[in-house]
């Protein structure tokens, strides 16, 4: 009879278990908030203000970069010899709304890609010019600059049916249990957001603001770097910059932020 | 590199009190931080900063290692004259970085 209840009580535990991680469908549109919403309001003041906003030392950066013409790596005048704006002009104009598109699927690789990706491959084919590093402060600067020219836009839809089943394994990827901890994304940013962890509020992890200055950082950061930042504070191993999960992840993370307005270069605790 | 940004008015009216605000980009290293290897890294902040408004000091700053990276700074003057604004930030390093800009006083 005990062993009977004791097993009842562990397919209890496990159903539970189950549900717990199947349960998470998203937040609703009208239920999704940015993270500008549940920060202090001196961070707000912050950003709301580009005269304070610390970013506009990367996007002032990322100007200069878009009229530099990179060291190219051959001799071919033919290809080397760009800067950006040879090909693509006042980026005022020609690069409205082109961070609202990403990540787009590449042609080339017949993968999704995100901006930065992009940028780097633009950067390495059309420019012939070295690699910059992720995280770098050129190529942070020059994400930030051309993400800034959809600030205000509403966040649309990934639109290219493409990359309907990329979305979908990066959001098996979110709600899947990982780490020493053993928390899914959606463990705290579906169904405890607004709660606290230690003194902070959960946000719901949107990804509006991206590339952003957070305080904790003292720097501009990547979606990558928050969400590396993520998978170490869960114990889990942090997939490389770059990685195609990672490109999956933020996919799904355009789609559950559809609705928000892009915040680029947002600021964050 | 983009060192600083200034965002000072470009012309006040005599007698307006005007604010001004500078950034500048730096990592503030505060001298308590370690590498891997268990080597400190050595300090290296902006300890000084100063503002020239048409040549004389209005005002100075020293800064202590507990100041964030990129130090953001903001104060205010009253508009004399027209003249140069000159801001200088000095570091541990010795290097000085320095922007300047023009106020156009009306009356």
């Amino acid at each position: 009879m005990k062993a009977r209840l004791l097993s009842l009580l562990l397919v209890a535990l496990a159903l539970t278990q189950f549900l717990s991680t199947t349960r998470s469908q998203g937040i609703a549109e009208n239920q999704r908030r940015s993270g500008f919403d549940t920060m202090g309001p001196d961070t707000q003041a912050m950003q709301r203000n580009d005269a304070d906003n610390p970013a506009m030392l990367w996007i002032r950066e990322g100007e200069r970069l878009w009229h530099d013409t990179p060291e190219p790596l051959t001799q071919d005048k033919g290809i080397a010899g760009k800067s950006c704006a040879s090909c693509h002009g006042d980026a005022t104009q020609s690069m409205k709304s082109v961070a609202n598109r990403y990540p787009a699927f590449d042609e080339a690789t017949a993968r999704p890609t995100d901006l930065t990706g992009k940028i780097l491959q633009c950067r390495s084919q059309r420019q012939q010019a070295a690699p910059l590093a992720r995280e770098s402060r050129a190529l942070l600067g020059l994400t930030a600059y051309v993400g800034m020219q959809s600030r205000g836009e509403k966040i649309l839809a990934p639109a290219d049916p493409r990359l309907t089943a990329y979305a979908a394994q990066g959001k098996i990827l979110f709600n899947q249990r990982l780490g020493q901890l053993n928390l899914s994304c959606a463990a705290c940013h579906d169904d405890a957001y607004d709660k606290k962890l230690g003194g902070s509020t959960i946000p719901q992890g949107h990804s509006n603001g991206y590339p952003l200055y957070r305080l904790e950082w003292q720097n501009l950061g990547s979606l990558q770097r928050r969400l590396r930042n993520c998978l170490t504070g869960i114990r889990a191993e942090p997939y490389p910059y770059g990685d195609p999960a990672l490109i999956n992840l933020e996919l799904y993370l355009k789609e559950r932020s559809v609705g928000l307005t892009i915040e680029t270069p947002a600021v964050r605790p | 590199m983009a060192t600083a940004l200034l965002y000072v008015p470009k012309t006040a009216k005599r007698g307006e009190v005007i604010t001004l605000k500078a950034i500048v980009s730096h990592p503030m290293e505060t001298g308590h931080r370690r590498e891997v290897t268990g080597k400190v890294i050595p300090r290296d902040i902006i300890n000084r900063f100063s503002c020239r408004y048409d040549g004389a000091e209005i005002f100075k700053a020293e800064f202590f290692p507990a100041v964030a990276a990129n130090p953001f700074i903001s104060f205010t003057t009253i508009a004399t004259q027209s003249g140069s604004i000159t801001f200088t930030w000095v570091d541990d390093a010795g290097k000085v970085y320095t922007e300047k800009t023009e106020l156009t006083v009306t009356a």
